[in-house]
């Protein structure tokens, strides 16, 4: 079988799962699903480390460093700004300070 | 024994992104998902350092400090109300890291890759390129610094079609025949251009859908990237991604009945729209309603459903409207908030920033959950919507919104609206409700109209 055949399985069956638990998100927590969703996106760090770190030739090792760096704003900040929305989210009225 | 490791890893870290979004079906369980999510992409980190073959580890290092210094300061100092830009911007960092890694993949290896590996690059660069102007227009927008409302000229459908066959067939060229770097990097430069062009002519309203359409791009480059490289979680998470872009712009596009094609090539129709105008134009301009009769309405009512709308956002006004709202439930007077998925500049963003303001979350209503209320409703108070209570959406068929559900606020006893001024929203469509005889305009800066109140409600008690 051809690799890309094996691939694409994993693509539908993600995108299909995928799209089985994110439309049970309530309309509430959307800008925070988005959120989340960007950041776990940031996992294209994952293909920026080999870039990066492979020592092929300084352009490749440049465009790598840009990408390591972008995709690490997303996860880092992306996984941090998520919490602090979640975080304000609360059912009753608590007595303020 | 390494890459089983790795793809051990990979595999351990797609379940728990899985589980992570689970979680985020409830405001309680949803940071405990995030956690799962975070503990996700640092073992599928792991995983990649350990199992690969990495030579060396400065480049990745000084990447990784920087990026988490800029992220960090990013996650602390942004205000809630700019969230929108702070979501187009990352969705512009992660199209990108696609595009970038895409680009050094095909310098190297150029024509070495085979048909399938090459197709799987070029869309990685299109969708990645795309991705990153598109969140750049889309981020100036937000920010005010490019014009918001819709730029529309007869050829930009035209243009943008072509733009796409141009890159599609360079793809095609690519993978058939040889990986000439002239096609590839002409290929580059027309979908960097397509970017652009997309989201030029799209106005302000339309941002929730433009954003979400975007989040899937970022998701599907991640794909591309995943079959590109061979990188299974890649794959999922770029899937994952790509699947809540999708599905929120659905949520958006029904919201405003409106198609992914009408939203992508139509525009709001503008000037244009319908003879309805004309008339409500020359009518008066209806008198500006004083603050003491909107407290008198307030106060005397039994119950009050507030409107949000990206008036509300752009005042920043919620701190003073959660005020308003607590000083009326202390006289007694239910106070709900009625949600519409498109009010504001992204999905949820009335929530996120009224979650902000303390206003607890199981006040906050759906379109199908209040809209019966708003008959037996003593007061609508409108802050900032417009589009989304614009009664012609029911019953105008000229109207450019007609078929939208809208808010029933025009059923509620008295409507009172919180305005800048007189003029349109961004879709430039007169809005009949603001004329009826049972709706107050208070005219001016939301913020001061709300704290006065406030006041007002204070003094008097």
């Amino acid at each position: 079988m051809a690799e890309w055949i094996f691939w694409l399985y994993i693509f539908f069956f993600a995108a299909f799962v995928g799209y089985l638990v994110i439309s049970g998100v309530p309309p509430l927590l959307h800008t925070p699903l988005m959120s989340a969703t960007n950041a776990i996106s940031g996992i294209s760090l994952v293909g920026s480390l080999v870039l990066a770190g492979g020592d092929y030739d300084l352009s490749s090792s440049l465009l790598g460093l840009v990408a390591v760096t972008c995709a690490t704003i997303n996860v880092v900040g992306g996984f941090l700004i998520t919490d602090r929305m979640l975080k304000m989210f609360k059912k009753h009225h608590e007595p303020r300070s | 024994m390494t890459t089983s490791f790795t793809e051990l890893a990979y595999l351990i870290a797609a379940l728990l992104f899985v589980l992570g979004l689970h979680q985020l079906r409830a405001p309680e369980s949803g940071r405990r998902g995030v956690l799962l999510a975070a503990l996700a992409m640092a073992i599928a980190v792991a995983g990649t350092l350990l199992g690969r073959q990495l030579v060396r580890y400065d480049w990745i290092v000084a990447g990784v400090v920087v990026g988490s210094v800029i992220g960090i300061t990013m996650a602390v100092v942004i205000p809630m109300a700019k969230m929108p830009e702070r979501i187009a911007l990352s969705h512009a960092f992660g199209g990108l890291a696609a595009a970038l890694v895409g680009i050094a993949e095909y310098a190297r290896h150029g024509d070495g890759l085979g048909a399938a590996k090459t197709a799987a690059l070029g869309f990685e660069v299109l969708l990645g390129a795309v991705t990153f102007t598109g969140s750049l227009v889309a981020f100036g927008k937000l920010q005010g610094a490019l014009a918001e409302r819709p730029l529309n000229h007869r050829l930009q459908n035209g243009v943008n079609l072509a733009l796409l066959a141009v890159a599609l067939t360079a793809i095609a060229y690519l993978t058939v025949y040889s990986a000439d770097p002239r096609v590839f990097y002409t290929m580059v430069g027309v979908a960097f251009l397509l970017g652009i062009s997309l989201v030029v002519p799209i106005g302000g309203a339309d941002m929730p859908v433009v954003i979400s359409l975007l989040n899937s791009y970022a998701g599907l480059a991640a794909v591309a990237t995943g079959f590109a490289l061979s990188n299974t979680i890649l794959i999922v998470c770029g899937a994952l991604d790509g699947a809540s872009g999708f599905f929120l712009s659905l949520v958006m596009s029904k919201a405003m009945n409106r198609s992914f094609t009408n939203i992508l090539f139509g525009g709001f129709a503008g000037a244009s729209a319908g003879g309805a105008l004309a008339g409500s134009a020359a009518a008066p301009l209806p008198s500006g309603a004083t603050i003491g009769d909107a407290l008198t309405a307030l106060t005397s009512a039994r119950s009050v459903i507030v409107v949000p709308g990206y008036g509300m956002a752009a005042a920043r006004c919620q701190h003073a409207l959660r005020e308003l709202a607590e000083l009326l439930e202390q006289r007694g007077v239910t106070v709900k908030y009625a949600i519409h998925p498109v009010a504001g500049r992204m999905p949820g963003h009335m929530n996120v920033l009224l979650a902000e303001a303390d206003v607890p979350y199981d006040r906050l209503y759906d379109i199908d959950a209040i809209n019966e209320e708003f008959a037996d409703t003593d007061v609508a108070l409108v802050v900032g919507a417009n589009d989304v209570v614009n009664p012609a959406a029911k019953h105008d068929p000229s109207s450019p919104i007609y078929g939208m559900p809208i808010l029933d606020a025009e059923l509620a006893r008295t409507v009172i609206v919180l305005k800048r001024t007189m003029n349109p929203g961004f879709a430039k469509i007169e809005n009949e409700l603001f004329l009826r005889p049972n709706t107050m305009m208070l005219f001016g800066d939301a913020n001061k109209t709300l704290t006065e109140m406030v006041r007002g409600l204070k003094e008097s008690r």
